[in-house]
């Protein structure tokens, strides 16, 4: 290892993004997903409260959707709804590979 | 020409800010360095100096470097912005180019890796005020005015063509002026997007360049490809082109439906083309691209770019360029990825 690795620290590990996907019943209970145990249930729990409240201020304001795709700079959340619940996907995005 | 940069050092650990100072105290620019051990005071020194530059850590207890930069990157847009960490993760690599920062680099390990950081940094901090040339390989005109735009450069682009010569003015990441061949402004940016081949050099900016070019720089580059297109295939049937507000402008777009735009915050005002109740929906709108922003600050995924709400009966795009949220209804027979390349259109119109 380098020169610098002399000096390495215990800092607090930087939060990783999620990736992988989940379902959510329409009360907004995780039902079952594939994210990895390392990402704080809270911050999947966060998403998908956001995506059933788009679905249903959505459907408030006569817009009914059955997918919602966000793009963030290196996230892509794609949100399909179901039955008042949803099946959400995760997918990390790289801003130089992509087109 | 004696000018002294600043750069700001942060990492939480002391040493090695005083090594990464030993290390660029060699810079021939002879920079002033100045160190943070922390986001909170990194913060407060860029509010009270003019740095040129900030390197920063991505590990770091409280606030971290993710947290620092997008912060920094939304208030300090000008600013130089290099991440020096030990974390060797795509993942993070990825997140903070989407963030916009300029470089990335591993904490170098060798005599010969911090020689190379050593040059990168120089030429990062030196990218405004040196003259050269750059050549550059397969790339049209339009990448090399989109890369300067988008790295917030500001540059004097000399394009020659045979006997033609022309200069384009870029200042802090826009289009400001071109001139070529008796011409000005848009007119000369158009006749000098026109040259198919060519060489490219760059001048230092001239931040004093009297503005003529007032359009966005990816709305006249894409005026400028349709004229281009225009003239090529001579006729055009289809979609004639009102000379209208950029809104109505939007909705003669292929497969728009709607267009409404929604002030936000202190601006609530409302346009819309082609709806008639546009009020609960332009809530919507707000309130769903306020939502996945805030959504996007906690997580730290990089910026909001574009929302797309699919449905059986209309399919709309959110999108927020500028303070004013743009909400775009869809035919409902378009798939996503048609409605993202039309959408891309339909900024830029808005945009103009």
């Amino acid at each position: 290892m380098g020169l610098l690795s002399f000096f390495s620290k215990a800092a607090p590990p930087l939060q990783r993004l999620p990736s992988g996907s989940f379902t959510l019943d329409r009360t907004g209970r995780l039902v079952v997903g594939t994210v990895t145990s390392s990402i704080p249930i809270a911050t999947v729990e966060d998403i998908g409260r956001q995506v059933l409240a788009t679905f249903r201020e959505a459907q408030a304001a006569q817009l009914p959707l059955s997918e919602l795709i966000v793009h963030f700079g290196s996230l892509k959340i794609v949100a399909r709804e179901m039955r008042g619940g949803a099946i959400v996907f995760l997918t990390l995005q790289n801003p130089i590979g992509r087109n | 020409m004696d000018t002294h940069h600043k750069i700001l050092l942060l990492d939480d650990d002391p040493d090695l800010l005083e090594m990464y100072r030993d290390i660029l105290s060699e810079l021939s620019s002879r920079p002033e360095i100045h160190t943070a051990t922390s986001g909170a005071r990194a913060m407060a020194l860029l509010e009270s100096h003019p740095f040129r530059m900030l390197i920063s850590d991505l590990k770091m207890p409280k606030m971290d470097g993710l947290q620092v930069l997008s912060i920094v990157r939304r208030k300090y847009p000008e600013l130089r912005t290099v991440v020096l960490t030990s974390v060797v993760d795509e993942q993070f690599r990825s997140r903070v180019y989407a963030l916009g920062v300029d470089l990335f680099w591993q904490k170098p390990g060798t005599e010969q890796e911090i020689k190379s950081f050593r040059e990168c940094i120089e030429s990062l901090l030196d990218r405004n005020t040196e003259s050269g040339f750059r050549g550059v390989q397969s790339k049209s005109l339009v990448d090399i005015i989109q890369l300067e735009c988008i790295s917030h450069s500001s540059s004097v682009l000399r394009i020659t063509n045979g006997p033609l010569t022309g200069k384009i003015w870029i200042n802090g990441g826009e289009l400001v002026d071109a001139e070529t061949d008796g011409a000005r402004g848009e007119e000369a940016f158009q006749k000098i997007l026109a040259w198919r081949t060519g060489n490219f050099e760059t001048l230092p900016a001239e931040s004093a360049r009297a503005r003529t070019i007032f359009k966005s720089y990816n709305a006249l580059l894409l005026e400028t490809a349709q004229a281009l297109d225009e003239a090529i295939h001579a006729v055009d049937t289809h979609a004639p082109r009102a000379a209208a507000s950029g809104l109505t402008a939007a909705t003669q777009v292929d497969g728009v439906e709607f267009v409404l735009t929604a002030g936000s915050g202190e601006t609530t005002e409302l346009e819309a083309r082609g709806l008639e109740n546009p009020e609960r929906l332009a809530a919507w709108a707000r309130q769903t691209i306020e939502r996945f922003r805030a959504l996007g600050d906690r997580m730290q995924t990089g910026p909001l770019e574009q929302i797309e709400a699919l449905g059986p009966h209309r399919h709309v795009t959110l999108a927020q360029p500028a303070a004013t949220a743009l909400c775009v209804g869809w035919r409902p027979t378009m798939t996503a990825d048609e409605i993202r390349g039309q959408m891309k259109k339909v900024v830029t119109l808005w945009a103009s």
